[in-house]
């Protein structure tokens, strides 16, 4: 379609609410921040001549004895869960578009428990680090070589998934007070559930941010 | 004033098949990415393009999830070209950011590696080991006797 006749008036050039194309705004701002916070992360590990081995420091799992020696997998467990919530986000808002009130309910309630369970897991993890002497500050654990290491790599760490973490956290409370709204029959009595749409997207690119934060901390 | 809500208008293709399928992949090039990782602990420290090499293709998979999630999962691929074009175009700095800093960062280790005397004493220090188990038993010690 021509520039002018898009732009010309008498139509709707992104042909989405404008609440919705707002969201998409401020994910990409919210891009922006968790970009320039990975960016740093990268500039300072490229700056350093050495970085702890990810293997070596997150090797735990909850009810594991104290040898346990398990990289990556109580990590993907964790992303397991939060892909199984997107996906199950997706439903709600496929149910929400189908006018479907109680697969609504029942897809957002279950998002809400991947989040919670994904919490759960954090915490679980940020405790057990906690009790190996890591946090702000403090670094117990050496470079990949050997060497001595700095303490950058637990301020990043620590900033960056407890960033992500508060982004986990605001969007379960999110779909809470969605469940609510749908049970309390709003979105019916408007007619449509645009406002699971909007919570859908930010719910997803928490999971999308996972997906970076994953690849940067656990990974590479 | 012609309606201006487009609300309804908008499209939704796709259906709980396209769900499934984008599930699938996503568990698929995760198993991948872990597979990788797991490969990577046995590869020794100075074989760096070897390394390099795995952590790239990690970083492609990982764009490869980021686009299923945003195209499939937030509907973007649905959406008007005006709104992709928007959205995604600013995401391009990335491509200078990501660059400028990483050289950047490089840079300013190989200059403190040749002039700084300190930083570079700093790669011979090796940490203590058992530093974990001593940490531990230094905050027991710590611990105000009841």
């Amino acid at each position: 379609m021509p520039a002018q006749k898009m732009w010309g008036g008498g139509k709707s050039p992104f042909n989405v609410e404008y609440g919705k194309l707002m969201m998409w705004y401020f994910l990409m701002s919210d891009a922006f921040t968790f970009g320039a916070f990975l960016i740093s992360y990268g500039t300072i590990r490229f700056s350093s001549v050495g970085w702890p081995d990810p293997n070596k420091v997150f090797k735990s799992y909850p009810f594991a004895p104290e040898s346990a020696n398990a990289p990556l997998v109580f990590v993907s467990i964790m992303t397991f869960i939060l892909i199984i919530s997107s996906v199950t986000m997706v439903m709600a808002v496929q149910a929400g578009q189908q006018m479907k009130k109680q697969a609504v309910v029942l897809n957002l309630s279950l998002t809400i428990l991947g989040g919670l369970a994904f919490l759960s897991c954090q915490a679980w993890e940020w405790h057990h680090l906690f009790t190996e002497g890591a946090w702000w500050g403090r670094n117990p654990f050496p470079n990949a070589d050997g060497t001595i290491a700095s303490t950058n790599f637990t301020n990043y760490f620590f900033t960056i998934t407890g960033f992500h973490g508060f982004h986990v956290f605001s969007g379960v409370i999110i779909n809470i007070v969605m469940l609510i709204m749908t049970l309390t029959n709003q979105f019916e009595k408007r007619g449509h559930y645009l406002m699971i749409e909007k919570a859908g997207l930010y719910w997803h690119f928490v999971d999308l941010v996972w997906v970076f934060v994953f690849t940067c901390f656990y990974l590479i | 004033m012609e309606h201006t809500t487009t609300a309804h208008a908008e499209n939704h293709s796709g259906g709980h098949k396209e769900i499934w399928k984008v599930t699938g992949i996503l568990t698929v090039l995760t198993i991948v990415e872990l597979a990788l990782g797991f490969y990577m602990m046995n590869v020794p420290l100075d074989e760096h393009s070897k390394r390099s090499f795995i952590k790239g293709t990690i970083i492609i998979l990982m764009l490869a999830k980021a686009f299923y999630i945003t195209a499939y999962f937030m509907h973007m691929k649905h959406e008007v070209k005006n709104l992709i074009m928007t959205v995604v175009v600013p995401l391009f700095l990335f491509v200078w950011f990501i660059i400028a800093f990483l050289y950047e960062g490089n840079s300013y280790k190989n200059l403190r590696n040749t002039y700084d005397g300190h930083f570079r004493d700093r790669k011979e220090i090796m940490a203590p080991t058992h530093k974990v188990e001593e940490m531990k038993e230094i905050k027991e010690e710590s611990k105000p006797a009841e």
